[in-house]
């Protein structure tokens, strides 16, 4: 969600180009950036508001580089990112590495016998998962006493914010200090990927197996992207969960976690972005110093595929104890294509506020849903997407109707040109948004550090500028021609089902724990 | 190294700490430089001759102006009968148009100047508020001062904020996590109370045009409003500009807010029946207080060190202890005007329910005598509420949000910097102190919306158990569409 937002306003950002090149040339001076010896690239964006200053870590891995069968993993391992180092976190850095090599030595035996598929022997699965948990509890005596103390220095030396967020694309931790702690800070957060260290992991894959209970399992919205997602690609990892399938989350390991976490967390594919009341000469040197210790080695390949044509209209339909949505996608290229700026236009056209064209059809005139929007970024932006329609319709009337006035409004834009006004609001509205989107350190830090990423320039957030400013009517209808037609469509529905019907079955066996009776 | 050397001599030139450069192999060693001084800009307050309120705060970072006035009076005021009334306001005072022009045509107006004006409607006041490019201030201004008087409430307008809201209501038991919510303020509030209740289809169908208008006749007069504008601009012209739109309004009756009874729940235990989900929301709830309590500083740092964050004793042992929860947390709640929400509020596999309830219960039990908040928590909450300060006042919007805030609920301008030097003197016996007197366990109830043929034991093993019914109450007929059978 935060990333389709960073990006809505990476379209935005302006369409006059004398705003254009006023704030480029007032960042120009503000901005420095470094490429250190190891890949990393360091920016610094001076804005001495306030003695603050916030950062944004951004990683070149998300849950797309999950390995086959360990779905989850990237998220994971962003949890792992807060569990300390080998000098925070722990009593003896040493004996708990011993320890905890032990416990994946015990980890190993038990998976191998709980994945049997023949001749599974349950008294044995029950000493090794005994031996497993003997040897959890054993290393986690070394850390218990210093639990989440990364968090605990953070929060205590007046750390805000301090979070992180993992999707398809990429990876993100991020913070605010007050402006006298920017060494402690460069301190902290290389040391966070210098020397991570997997202690608790398999109580942390616990609290993530919770996450996924929260936000997918239990609630009706999570299942039905889930399943709307997964269906809509057939070869292309955007078809994974984020957060991992249950199973996976019930098997990966902490070495897994490491593993993932040395091939994908290489210097050359992090960019650090620092925003607030800093000076690029004096904390530079700072940043280099601590960050150039992270190891220099080779960007992984890019170990993915590309989603093949859609041959013809996919369904999912949940019978659910709701109240009915709508959800369809069509297929779309990536954030490079050079027609990005178009669906930008589009989803502002159809989108955006009162006036937007979806709100006031089937809002406002038919009266038939309480909201309605149409967005890219459906599940990540960085490979081939969808860009995705939703309504959600008001009592008494059924999802058919909401495909049937999205669709209205899509043949309106494959047949008729939008109006010099509309095109004319859409492009102010890029200039309003992008002026509203400099106004905070924390904002700054994370599109500055994102377009740095993609695209190796944090200038080509204001670029997009020229190529929103380029958008023509005809491009419209192009692109409304070539995107949105049923046979490249997924269509995802919960119809409200009655819930003494078929009872639903979202229950999830989890190895080793079975759910006991009790029932009152 | 050439280059280290000549930083080096850089940063001895600035004076910089040489240090620095003594790159630290523990977090300890890393120096911290005391942190400069800052004094943010205050806004101005004006007060005009009828009453109004006005805070003026400029920001000439971005060309932009943004105001919000915010009007005493809000949904504890209204009628049981008429419960959503003030959300209805709160749409139809934009979507409704002004006496010259309707919603539609502002929606236009203000769009092609990508400008905003948005009303809203909340518990204890109502907002109007705009935000414009600062060369479309004289544009947009125009708009905010007819709505603010000349509203018109248009039927159709009405019509679509109602269906809304009928939306909202039939779609309120669908997620868990906010039936678990919603159900918890009724029990720590009281069912019938104004904090708590929850718009029905016939309350939102009792509300008519004349209710909105003589809402916005009783409450929207300049003695009952506080104004605060933050931007790029002029304060001698602001202020000039809106005395020439506000001056000659005149006063009004003052708004009385309602006595409110708080009744809550009978502690106990409660449950509420989903069978969609294989997790448990639990919430362990009671009353809380308010911040002019001077107990209330205490009990900001009790609350860091119990459920506050990442450095707090429920996430330590709930989370990543007993890896029970992905989101626990809580403590005893401070409202401005009311008492907050005391609540302890977690979510848990069904499969261990019972067990965290219990471990919730070890916790609250733990705080006297076997483990109080001891030194080592009490510095760490401190040192986090204390270093992280400036966070509260680090943009001219903030501070401008903190003013009106102790404008319109009566506290000291100053506050803020009370709060500080009032934290820096709180002592681990104060939190003790407090911790006794505001957290009962037998007086708190205890909430579970979860899928009880999971449950590891069943609930009853805790005491008796009380269902809640969440049918939600059917439509009177004519009213929202065709129902699909609720649950």
């Amino acid at each position: 969600m935060k990333f389709r937002r960073v990006f809505i306003v990476a379209f935005i950002l302006c369409f006059s180009s004398l705003v254009f090149s006023q704030d480029l040339a007032s960042f120009e001076k503000r901005i420095t950036v470094k490429k250190l010896a190891n890949g990393l690239t360091v920016i610094i964006c001076e804005r001495p508001e306030a003695p603050v200053f916030s950062f944004f870590t951004h990683v070149d891995a998300g849950s797309v580089q999950d390995p086959m069968g360990k779905t989850g993993l990237a998220h994971m391992f962003e949890h792992m990112a807060f569990k300390g180092t080998d000098k925070i976190g722990t009593r003896d850095s040493e004996g708990e590495k011993k320890a905890l090599q032990k416990v994946e030595d015990a980890y190993v035996p038990y998976l191998a016998e709980r994945d049997k598929r023949v001749g599974r022997d349950e008294q044995k699965l029950k000493q090794l998962e005994q031996a497993w948990k003997d040897a959890i509890a054993e290393a986690d005596k070394f850390s218990a006493p210093y639990n989440n103390e990364f968090g605990k220095i953070v929060e205590s030396e007046g750390g805000e914010g301090l979070n992180a967020f993992t999707n398809h694309d990429e990876t993100g931790y991020t913070y605010s200090f007050p402006s006298n702690r920017v060494e402690l800070w460069a301190y902290l957060e290389s040391e966070r990927f210098l020397h991570p260290v997997m202690r608790q992991f398999y109580k942390e894959r616990n609290v993530v197996i919770e996450e996924r209970r929260m936000r997918t399992d239990s609630n009706p919205i999570g299942r039905l992207l889930e399943q709307f997602t997964t269906e809509a690609f057939a070869a292309h990892p955007y078809h994974r969960p984020t957060v991992g399938w249950m199973w996976d989350l019930n098997s990966f390991s902490a070495t897994d976690a490491q593993k993932f976490f040395d091939k994908y967390y290489v210097a050359s594919d992090m960019v650090v972005t620092v925003v607030g009341d800093v000076k690029a000469f004096e904390a530079m040197p700072v940043i280099e110093k601590y960050f150039s210790r992270l190891p220099a080695r080779p960007s992984p390949d890019e170990a993915t595929t590309t989603e093949p044509p859609q041959k013809s209209e996919r369904r999912v339909v949940l019978h659910e104890q709701s109240q009915p949505i709508y959800i369809e996608g069509y297929h779309r290229p990536d954030s490079y294509s050079p027609d990005d700026a178009v669906y930008d236009a589009i989803t502002d056209l159809m989108s955006s506020g009162r006036t937007s064209r979806l709100y006031r059809a089937l809002v406002r005139d038919k009266q038939i849903a309480s909201d309605s929007a149409g967005f890219s970024g459906m599940p990540g932006n960085k490979y081939p997407h969808l860009f995705a329609f939703y309504a959600v319709p008001i009592p008494g009337h059924k999802p058919q109707e909401m495909a049937d006035a999205i669709h209205a409004e899509i043949d309106r834009l494959r047949k008729d040109d939008i109006s010099d006004e509309e095109l004319r609001m859409i492009k102010t509205r890029s200039k309003a948004n992008l002026i509203r989107s400099l106004g905070s350190n924390e904002g700054l830090a994370s599109n500055l550090g994102l377009f740095q990423a993609r695209f190796g320039d944090w200038r080509e957030l204001f670029r997009s500028v020229d190529r929103i400013d380029k958008v023509t009517k005809a491009d419209i209808r192009r692109i409304a021609n070539q995107t949105f037609v049923p046979d490249n469509r997924t269509v995802g529905i919960i119809e409200f089902a009655p819930p003494s019907q078929p009872p639903p079955e979202h229950s999830i066996m989890v190895p080793g724990v079975q759910p006991e009776g009790g029932a009152q | 190294m050439k280059r280290a050397l000549i930083a080096l001599f850089v940063l001895v030139l600035i004076g910089g700490n040489v240090q620095l450069w003594a790159q630290a192999a523990n977090w300890k060693d890393v120096p911290i430089p005391p942190l400069p001084a800052f004094h943010p800009p205050q806004p101005k307050r004006i007060m005009l001759p009828n009453g109004m309120v006005i805070f003026l705060q400029e920001d000439h970072e971005l060309p932009l102006v943004d105001g919000v006035a915010r009007i005493r009076g809000g949904g504890r005021a209204v009628p049981a009968n008429k419960t959503g009334l003030t959300d209805i306001y709160g749409e139809v005072w934009r979507t409704g148009g002004t006496k010259s022009q309707t919603g539609d045509q502002l929606d236009d107006y203000l769009e092609q100047r990508a400008a905003h004006v948005e009303t809203g409607g909340g518990i204890d006041s109502t907002t109007i508020s705009w935000s414009c490019l600062k060369g479309d201030l004289d544009d947009v201004f125009k708009v905010f001062v007819d709505l603010i008087q000349n509203p018109e409430f248009r039927a159709d307008k009405i019509e679509i904020a109602q269906k809304g809201m009928y939306d909202s209501i039939s779609r309120r038991n669908d997620e868990p996590d906010a039936i678990a919510g919603r159900e918890a303020a009724k029990l720590a509030y009281g069912a019938s109370s104004p904090y708590a209740r929850v718009p029905e289809y016939a309350t939102v169908a009792a509300v008519k045009r004349q209710d909105l208008i003589d809402w916005h006749h009783n409450y929207v007069h300049p003695n009952n409003i506080i104004l605060g504008v933050v931007g790029d601009f002029d304060s001698s012209a602001m202020e000039a500009r809106l005395h020439q739109a506000f001056s000659s309004w005149p006063k009004g009756p003052a708004v009385k807010d309602p006595e409110v009874n708080f009744t809550p729940a009978k502690p106990g235990n409660y449950l509420v029946e989903k069978t969609d989900v294989n997790q448990s929301n639990i919430y362990l709830v009671g009353l809380g207080t308010t911040r002019k309590n001077p107990d209330y500083y205490a009990i900001s740092v009790f609350n860091e060190a119990f459920g506050g964050g990442f450095s707090s004793r429920l996430f330590s042992d709930i989370r990543t202890t007993k890896g029970l929860a992905y989101s626990v947390g809580g403590g005893i709640g401070t409202g401005w005007d009311r008492p907050g929400m005391l609540r302890i509020v977690m979510s848990t596999k069904s499969q261990s329910t019972v067990e965290s309830i219990q471990a919730l219960d070890e916790e609250i039990a733990d705080l006297s005598p076997k483990r109080p908040i001891d030194d080592v928590e009490l510095k760490r909450a401190k040192d986090s509420i204390l270093n992280s300060f400036i966070f509260r006042f680090d943009s001219p919007e903030k501070v401008l949000q903190e003013k009106m805030a102790y404008e319109f609920y009566g506290y000291p301008l100053d506050f803020l910097e009370q709060y500080q030097s009032a934290i820096e003197k709180v002592t681990k016996e104060d939190v003790a102190r407090v911790a006794a007197k505001y957290i009962h366990r037998n007086q708190m109830s205890v909430l579970v919306v979860g899928n009880t043929s999971e449950f590891d034991k069943p609930l009853s093993t805790l005491g008796p158990v009380t269902k809640i019914d969440i049918t939600i109450p059917a439509p009177p007929p004519g009213i929202a569409g065709d129902q699909d059978p609720q649950q």
